[in-house]
């Protein structure tokens, strides 16, 4: 039982970015616009989150984290801004756009440690996200010790952001709007509003969330940035968008069912039936499972319909 | 100046490249009046229309809305103005649901949120007050056509809007459908809207409209009070010339057999059956219409004829020749050519040139292929000569986008390739939908003047007058099957009604 519970409460702390991520892309997706490239844009989201930490965790204590995981996603936005003008604006390919991003991304921040650094990666920083548990509630049995003992607060901003996101779509004139510009743009062009906006808007939030996904994996899960540190996360995030149908409980769902299952490699030798298997079967799960899930639910259908096609007014 | 105009447009002119699409154009809208805007496709409607609603500027000319001088720079402008829309080809988003639709753009709220029970009960309230009699909470995909055009009226209506421009309403109705439209114009006119109905069906206007303006090739003809008018005046004035309502064609001198299907079963789309054990007959030098109201299987007939899906069980006998299995291609060498339903989707690839288009079916052969490169000069003098012989107009002559030209030139070219393929069977599917009478009665001719060289025809309308007239014999489709054949002169429209409902059997007659 310990070992599961510590399995889970490790899964939820994977589940984090991936499911932030991936709401992220739920917005830009949901306004029309793939966007493969939040691999790229978690890559510079982690390179400034932890280069800001090295810098503040000295003077800002525990405001230290927030702080660099705020500018990641601000960084992560201003990352974003390139693949809106060329999907957008200069209607091009949203697919090579974001694989153009995902490849400069480790290059840049590389380029950027070297230069700030001396070397090809950030310095150690001391400790990232500091683990609590939720007074009170942690007291209730085996759900307190699964959601609420020594997990990172930054879990539960991502519960928080997959109920702010359901409601901000579902529940508002915006959330329609952009909605509606991911189904049939022609038709909200002829309403009088911009598809142009909202779609800037759907991009751009994918950009910080997807910014503080990364900022926040880092910190979370590492102690250092390097070009590999988010290692397929943003893949899977979209991943998780398409497993979880577009939708953000779908997205919370599927999330955690990559993260879970990247776990696995980590605590094999601990169950007595998989120690034997070599721990790279493990590690190449996550992988292997986006492709079986995929397999198994790509069904189009769930997609908004004019997802990946540029919009030209008065056509 | 007559302030009982709510709009008036003086002098409206639009040049684009190489056309004059509104040539000084006065236009005058009375309030509480149905004010049908007639003319060939082509002629300068729609471009008019846009001018008014904001989505084109005009390049001279004045507009002014109840008695004020405006300038209509967007369709936003236009919404404020109280001008609404009804566009041709629906703006909805299908897996929104009725009422999504309406309030996008203008949604009703409660602080931030957004209020769908204010919404819904402003639909209903609407939808009421008109009779238009719509689900508020019904996703667009599980409604009918019908349906959704209620649906953008009700989007017009929800912003206030009492100037209302529908633009060809009635091209994708079925004739209840069209009665039901045509009463709910009256009401908005007794409320004391106004209509401006874009249409080039002379039935609808005698109907419905009071006055009627006439535009012909950009240039504004006339403008008159219905009550004055015949349709065949009005079809003269739109299209330049007296026109000929009446096919004329000589009694059917039918030959060998061309077509026979045998107990044939064919599914659908969605894995139902739609053809069910029907069995028919074609000779050389007639022209069988296929009657029936739409979803009894016709189109799905017309398909696996022409290979393009595949059948159950039975028999296709092309000629003699078994072709129930064979290829689309294979079929066409035997002599078959089919005109699609949708020119848009199947009938030719929007991006092409005509030239290519023309070739679409016959590239592979010669001489227009040699040795597996295609001949340009042979393709360009093919396409040369179906441009004059059809009368197949565009801007930029063979060279013209497929999907730049009107539709009635589409069909004409999608016509001109099929027949000169040289075809022993002809297979069309609703050939003069959405086309202006100049280009129906042109389309008529020419499937007359086909038969009368031999050829056989298996023509599938929806418009009982174009059965009626170009056919030698009817067969009546029902549930997948056919329920009688008839010969034109001696059947009744009721009757015939009666059959397609499938209320009658052939031997009740």
């Amino acid at each position: 039982m310990d070992l599961f519970i510590s399995m889970f409460v490790l899964a939820l702390i994977y589940s984090t970015p991936i499911i932030i991520a991936s709401l992220g892309a739920l917005f830009s997706e949901r306004s029309g616009v793939v966007n493969i490239a939040i691999e790229g844009i978690m890559t510079i989201g982690g390179f400034v989150a932890a280069t800001v930490i090295v810098f503040t965790q000295d003077s800002l204590g525990n405001f230290s984290p927030w702080l660099s995981v705020l500018l990641a996603g601000v960084a992560g936005t201003v990352f974003s801004l390139i693949h809106a003008v060329i999907s957008i604006d200069l209607q091009g390919d949203q697919t090579i756009s974001g694989t153009a991003l995902n490849m400069l991304a480790p290059a840049l921040g590389i380029y950027l440690c070297q230069i700030i650094f001396n070397q090809q990666r950030t310095e150690i920083f001391r400790r990232g996200f500091v683990k609590v548990s939720v007074p009170g509630l942690s007291e209730i049995p085996v759900l307190g010790d699964l959601l609420f003992k020594q997990i990172y607060p930054t879990f539960y901003l991502a519960v928080f952001l997959v109920i702010f996101s359901y409601v901000l779509l579902w529940k508002t004139p915006f959330g329609l709007r952009l909605r509606a510009a991911g189904e049939h743009p022609s038709a909200v062009d002829s309403l009088g509003i911009s598809v142009r906006k909202l779609r800037y808007t759907g991009v751009l939030i994918s950009g910080f969330l997807g910014g503080l996904a990364g900022g926040i994996m880092v910190l979370t899960q590492s102690t250092q940035f390097t070009a590999t540190s988010i290692h397929g996360m943003g893949f899977i995030a979209i991943a998780a968008l398409i497993f979880g149908r577009w939708n953000p409980w779908g997205v919370l769902g599927a999330g955690f069912f990559f993260g879970f299952s990247q776990i696995f490699g980590i605590y094999s030798r601990d169950i007595p039936l998989l120690a034997n298997i070599p721990k790279e079967v493990f590690q190449a799960l996550p992988y292997a499972l986006t492709v079986i899930a995929l397999l198994f639910f790509s069904g189009k259908d769930a997609a908004p319909k004019s997802v990946g096609i540029p919009y030209k007014a008065g056509q | 100046m007559d302030t009982d105009y709510v709009v008036e447009m003086r002098g409206i002119s639009k040049f684009f490249p190489g056309i004059i699409a509104n040539n000084q154009i006065d236009f005058q809208l009375r309030k509480g009046e149905i004010h049908a805007l007639l003319g060939e496709n082509g002629a300068g409607k729609s471009t008019l229309m846009s001018i008014l609603f904001g989505s084109l500027r005009p390049d001279g000319g004045e507009i002014y809305i109840k008695g004020k001088k405006e300038q209509i720079t967007s369709p936003n402008k236009a919404h404020d103005l109280g001008i609404g829309m009804v566009h041709q080809h629906f703006q909805l988003i299908d897996n929104f649901t009725v009422m999504e639709n309406i309030m996008l753009g203008k949604e009703m709220t409660k602080g931030p949120f957004l209020d769908a029970q204010q919404a819904r009960d402003r639909v209903i309230e609407i939808s009421k007050f008109y009779g238009l009699n719509v689900d508020p909470g019904a996703k667009i995909e599980d409604i009918t056509v019908g349906m959704q055009q209620r649906v953008e009226i009700l989007k017009v209506l929800y912003r206030d809007a009492d100037i209302i421009i529908l633009d060809e309403p009635t091209a994708v109705l079925t004739p209840q459908e069209i009665e039901e439209l045509m009463q709910i114009l009256q009401n908005f006119a007794a409320e004391g809207k106004s209509v401006i109905l874009i249409t080039h069906k002379l039935k609808e206007i005698m109907q419905v409209a009071d006055r009627v303006t006439i535009l012909r090739q950009g240039q504004l003809i006339d403008t008159l009070e219905v009550a004055d008018a015949s349709e065949d005046r009005l079809a003269a004035l739109m299209v330049g010339r007296e026109v000929s309502f009446v096919v004329d064609k000589t009694p059917a001198q039918p030959e060998d057999m061309v077509l026979e299907v045998k107990d044939l079963w064919v599914k659908n789309a969605r894995g139902l059956d739609a053809v069910k054990g029907l069995s028919l007959n074609l000779r050389a030098g007639e022209i069988l219409g296929l009657a029936g109201v739409d979803g009894n299987g016709q189109a799905e007939l017309l398909d696996a004829i022409a290979g393009l899906i595949k059948i159950d069980s039975g028999q296709i006998l092309l000629k003699g020749q078994d072709v129930s299995h064979s290829t689309v291609r294979e079929r066409r060498e035997k002599g078959l050519s089919y005109i699609p339903a949708d020119r848009q989707k199947f009938g030719q690839v929007a991006n092409f040139t005509l030239a290519d288009n023309y070739i679409l079916k016959n590239y592979y052969e010669e001489p227009f292929c040699r040795h597996g490169f295609l001949q340009r000069d042979p393709i360009h003098q093919q396409a040369e000569r179906l441009c004059g012989e059809f009368d197949v107009r565009s801007g930029r002559g063979i060279y013209s986008q497929a999907g730049q030209l009107s539709g009635g030139n589409q069909q004409k070219a999608i016509i001109a390739r099929e027949f000169s393929l040289k075809p022993d069977l002809l297979l069309a599917s609703q050939p003069t939908r959405g086309l202006d009478v100049g280009a129906i009665e042109y389309i008529h001719k020419r499937l007359v003047s086909l038969r009368d060289q031999g050829k056989a025809i298996l023509l599938l309308s929806f418009e009982l007058d174009e059965i009626m007239g170009l056919s030698d014999r009817i067969a009546v489709m029902y549930d997948g099957q056919i329920t009688g054949f008839v010969d034109p002169r001696e059947v009744s429209e009721e009757d015939l009604g009666l059959l397609m409902a499938g209320i009658k059997q052939k031997g009740a007659i």
